[in-house]
């Protein structure tokens, strides 16, 4: 295949993966959008196996391990994407988003030993950079898939003297990476990635469990910027649109994100260091609550107006977003106004609940965003909290200095009844104690949310 | 490449990314960002091409564990921001 036909394929599928993002950014188009940008890879992925780069001829070298490499991939991929249950899949794309900037630094390792001496300064300078963030993009996401899977603490971690450590490591990253640009060899580039992979480490620990989402964002923004720096070196128009589109388009969705949670950026990325531990949850432990029982649930709800139901994490760990539909819609047939408040953030991503209570067919216009159902919640006679917990959180308007101090939240505090379904006295994913629970006018339901709610309807139905 | 090309290239890109996604409800920010991540994906063009180039088994070693990487990123990436949008569907009625 000619040079000419080969790069007019690529522009395709970089076209392709603009189409993408833009159908993306619009809920009808979304899917569309997905398939386009799944085909543009595709293409891209086939005319390579008719090309080649530097004069050597068709068909590949090593054309067995590279189509046997790409099934193995395809087994583990498939799969996982599959069966993957919709509350974890905020960890599966940050595993994903990691074994890409995995394989950007490793491309980048690979066409650095194979330039050996020949690689002008530019193209080190680009392998480096690459190795770097490739390598930071892939530790670091290791991390937040291990917060999000609960495989370690979701609160910050931070250690002694954690800020100077952490500078130490990034002085020594750039000190290595100039060392790599100016006497090239293949031990400081593998000093390099070893120092890399530590830092992102180091750089996503005390970012704490409820801004995961954003530091996810800002590393997919970053394996982004490694693919297009891989470009260059090899030489890929492709690689260059493509990866500096998904740089680009992540670091305002970054920004979003953060705008969503009421967050700056720097605060999320090096808030961490500042923060002092929290000792608000020691104290509350002993407190009384006030819980009761499915059927008083049902009495409050039977004899409410207008109830707003507002889901949460539990909601989806409990696969219960059936039952609330039901619920609500049994409260619609005895006249209660139902809404549903969403917070933009509840659940671990930005949209999960929209998701779970969209699979549960939940008609889009009682799902109300937080800015039309706030100024609601005083003509509410009860907020039924499903399994969240920070985003009702009132120390986020009230306590300075709380880590979610600032984040826009659920006024549920308004309502005039409030009622807590949790499975435990356990505090939310950001770790910190709710003053809502011991509020008089709040009762608890304790319980898996399915099992709670199953017993809710039934108790409703029978008054 | 000409440098300057790929400059150009560089910078247009950049602005198309921010232009594309300037406006978008809080709802599709997860499954933007999980296309965005599969499109990133495409780096197993360049795991494929150093694969090619590889002349050590240190170097085919390390693009094979490249190309399994890209290619979980990639497909994985398209199969769950699909499944993720199949849910939006009952809405548009």
């Amino acid at each position: 295949m000619s040079r000419t036909l080969y790069d007019l394929i690529g522009l395709a599928a970089g076209v392709a993966f603009i189409l993408a993002l833009k159908g993306l950014s619009h809920p009808k188009t979304a899917r569309r959008g997905n398939l386009i940008g799944a085909f543009g890879a595709a293409l891209a992925t086939l005319v390579v196996f008719f090309h080649t780069n530097e004069g050597s001829s068709l068909p590949l070298n090593n054309l067995g391990w590279i189509l046997g490499a790409i099934a193995i991939g395809l087994v583990i991929g498939v799969p996982a994407a599959r069966k993957v249950q919709m509350t974890q899949m905020p960890q599966l794309v940050a595993l994903f988003n990691g074994v890409g900037g995995g394989a950007a630094a490793l491309v980048a390792i690979v066409e650095y030993l194979n330039l050996g001496d020949t690689a002008t300064t530019a193209e080190v300078i680009f392998t480096v950079f690459t190795v770097i963030v490739g390598c930071v993009s892939f530790s670091g996401s290791v991390i937040t898939f291990m917060k999000l899977q609960e495989l370690m603490t979701t609160r910050p971690v931070i250690f002694p003297a954690g800020r100077f450590i952490i500078a130490a490591t990034l002085v020594s990253v750039l000190g290595v990476g100039g060392w790599v640009v100016n006497s090239l060899g293949t031990t400081p580039l593998l000093i390099l990635a070893g120092l890399s992979l530590l830092f992102g480490i180091l750089f996503v620990l005390p970012v704490g469990g409820a801004d995961v989402p954003i530091v996810i964002s800002l590393l997919n923004a970053f394996t982004g910027l490694t693919v297009a720096a891989s470009g260059y070196v090899l030489d890929s128009t492709l690689l260059i649109i493509a990866g500096t589109l998904v740089g680009a388009s992540g670091t305002i969705l970054t920004r979003l994100m953060a705008e969503a949670m009421g967050r700056s950026l720097f605060g999320t990325l090096f808030g961490a260091f500042t923060a002092k531990p929290q000792d608000v949850a020691a104290a509350g432990e002993e407190r009384p609550v006030r819980s009761g029982s499915p059927d008083d649930v049902a009495i409050l709800l039977n004899y409410a107006r207008r109830v707003v139901i507002v889901p949460g994490f539990g909601l989806a760990v409990a696969q219960a977003q059936h039952t609330v539909r039901e619920l609500a819609d049994l409260m619609i047939s005895k006249g209660i106004d139902v809404a549903y408040g969403i917070h933009p953030v509840a659940g671990r991503m930005p949209g999960h609940m929209n998701v779970l209570l969209a699979e549960a067919n939940v008609p889009y216009d009682q799902l109300a965003e937080m800015d039309e159902v706030n100024p609601t919640f005083g003509q509410t006679d009860v907020a039924i909290v499903i399994g969240a917990n920070d985003v009702v959180n009132p120390a986020a308007q009230t306590t300075p200095g709380c880590p979610i101090y600032g984040m826009p939240i659920l006024e549920v505090n308004h309502a005039a009844n409030i009622i807590f379904l949790k499975r435990s006295m356990r505090p939310g994913f950001a770790g910190i104690e709710n003053e809502l629970l011991y509020d008089p006018k709040t009762m608890l339901l304790f319980g898996d949310a399915k099992a709670s709610l199953t017993k809710v309807v039934s108790a409703l139905k029978a008054l | 490449m000409e440098p300057m090309a790929i400059v150009s290239i560089f910078v247009l890109s950049v602005f198309v990314g921010f232009e594309v996604v300037s406006k978008v409800s809080s709802t599709l920010h997860t499954p933007l960002m999980s296309g965005a991540n599969a499109i990133h994906g495409v780096i197993l063009v360049g795991a494929i091409i150093v694969a090619d180039h590889s002349t050590t088994n240190l170097e085919l070693g390390l693009s094979v564990a490249a190309i399994i990487l890209a290619t979980i990123n990639m497909v994985g990436g398209f199969v769950v921001t699909d499944r993720m949008l199949e849910m939006f569907k009952g809405n548009k009625k």
